[in-house]
């Protein structure tokens, strides 16, 4: 490090090794690598405590340039990596960065039955409606009509609804927020982290580059600012009328409730089994 | 590079110090030349103009050059707010009061 100032957010990062980062101009990655590293150093938990596993996509870079134990691993397989690291070492925090292809096209499956199982890990979902780093092929999460490389003249799709479907396979911790809400999700992050069970943040994130490209969103800032306008927060849809909600990102945390911890039950078994003479 | 004067795809000169051999991962420049009681530092190294400080700026500390990088127009503006630190992809910016 150079002459620079010392700030929080450089004691968390490679700064010296990797910077500065692939991702490309107004990409939201950096904006909630910030918010995680944020809300990590606001809740004074040692760095080697930490785990941060990713798959393969653009926001699975994120594990490069954080200076805590981390993984990089096969696509759409985070969630079986992190898995296997929470039950060899349930003392750990296991943090998972995935993104929208990853998570729910590839490693779907991972995603529900972790969810099911309520095991302690605690993924964010950056979600930016498409297949960014092999050249924008739609994904499960791109919007009806919206256009991709593989959906030239629109997708016809309905996309998914990734916080339904984890709160339908069981999860105990389910938030959604907009890379432009970052102090909401700095909050969400420390919230899921003191959460014990499986926690998912979704971030609504924006791809200027490709996503913006495609369908004439009018670049970073622009796709920010959107971001702030067509979102309302939970506590807030109830008292709308319903043609105000429709269409808009609703942010806020959706399910928050104690269940059975799996590495908690796995002990609790291992410890009964022993009492009756097993080995 | 011999004397042949190459340009980058915005037509922009590139000096001999900065072709892409010889560029540094580490920062060196830390914030614009003559700006040393600035209260936002902006780290050029790291900045890849995509203009989501200024656009957000409340106060409009912060104005845009014609390469689209941000530069501190107004120094009086500037209330700390640590927006731009937050909305900041890159961490090339900092608008806080102690660092």
């Amino acid at each position: 490090m150079a002459n620079i100032p010392q700030r929080i957010i450089h004691e968390y990062l490679r700064h010296d090794k990797k910077f500065p980062h692939v991702w490309c101009a107004g990409c939201s990655n950096g904006i909630v690598l910030g918010a995680i590293i944020r809300a990590i150093a606001s809740m004074d938990l040692d760095r080697d405590d930490i785990v941060m596993v990713s798959g393969i996509g653009c926001s699975s870079r994120m594990p490069v340039y954080v200076d805590f134990n981390t993984l990089h691993s096969l696509h759409g397989r985070a969630i079986a990596f992190a898995t296997g690291i929470k039950m060899h070492k349930p003392k750990l925090k296991v943090i998972v960065i995935t993104g929208d292809g990853d998570c729910t096209a590839i490693g779907g499956n991972h995603l529900i039955h972790a969810a099911r199982r309520n095991i302690d890990l605690k993924v964010i979902l950056i979600n930016n409606n498409i297949y960014g780093m092999t050249g924008g092929q739609c994904s499960p999460t791109t919007p009806h009509d919206a256009i991709a490389t593989t959906a030239p003249y629109g997708n016809i799709e309905p996309d998914f609804n990734v916080c339904n479907l984890a709160m339908g396979a069981g999860a105990s911790f389910v938030a959604r927020t907009t890379a432009f809400h970052v102090l909401e999700l700095q909050g969400m992050i420390k919230d899921a982290m003191e959460h014990p069970g499986f926690s998912l943040i979704e971030v609504i994130s924006a791809c200027p580059v490709i996503f913006g490209r495609l369908n004439k969103k009018g670049g970073a800032p622009q796709m920010m600012k959107d971001f702030r306008d067509n979102s309302v927060p939970l506590a807030a849809v109830a008292k709308l009328p319903p043609e105000k909600v429709e269409g808009k990102i609703v942010r806020g945390i959706l399910r928050r409730e104690i269940r059975p911890e799996y590495c908690a039950e796995y002990a609790a078994l291992s410890k009964r089994v022993q009492a009756m003479g097993g080995e | 590079m011999s004397n042949k004067v190459e340009k980058d795809r915005m037509g922009m000169i590139i000096r001999e110090e900065d072709a892409p051999e010889k560029m540094e991962v580490e920062l060196t420049e830390v914030k614009a030349p003559g700006d040393d009681d600035s209260p936002v530092l902006i780290y050029y190294n790291w900045c890849k103009k995509c203009g989501i400080c200024v656009a957000f700026c409340p106060t409009g500390c912060l104005g845009r050059r014609s390469d689209g990088s941000p530069y501190v127009q107004a120094p009086e503006k500037c209330i700390h707010c640590e927006t731009c630190d937050r909305l900041c992809p890159d961490f090339a910016i900092t608008g806080a009061k102690d660092r």
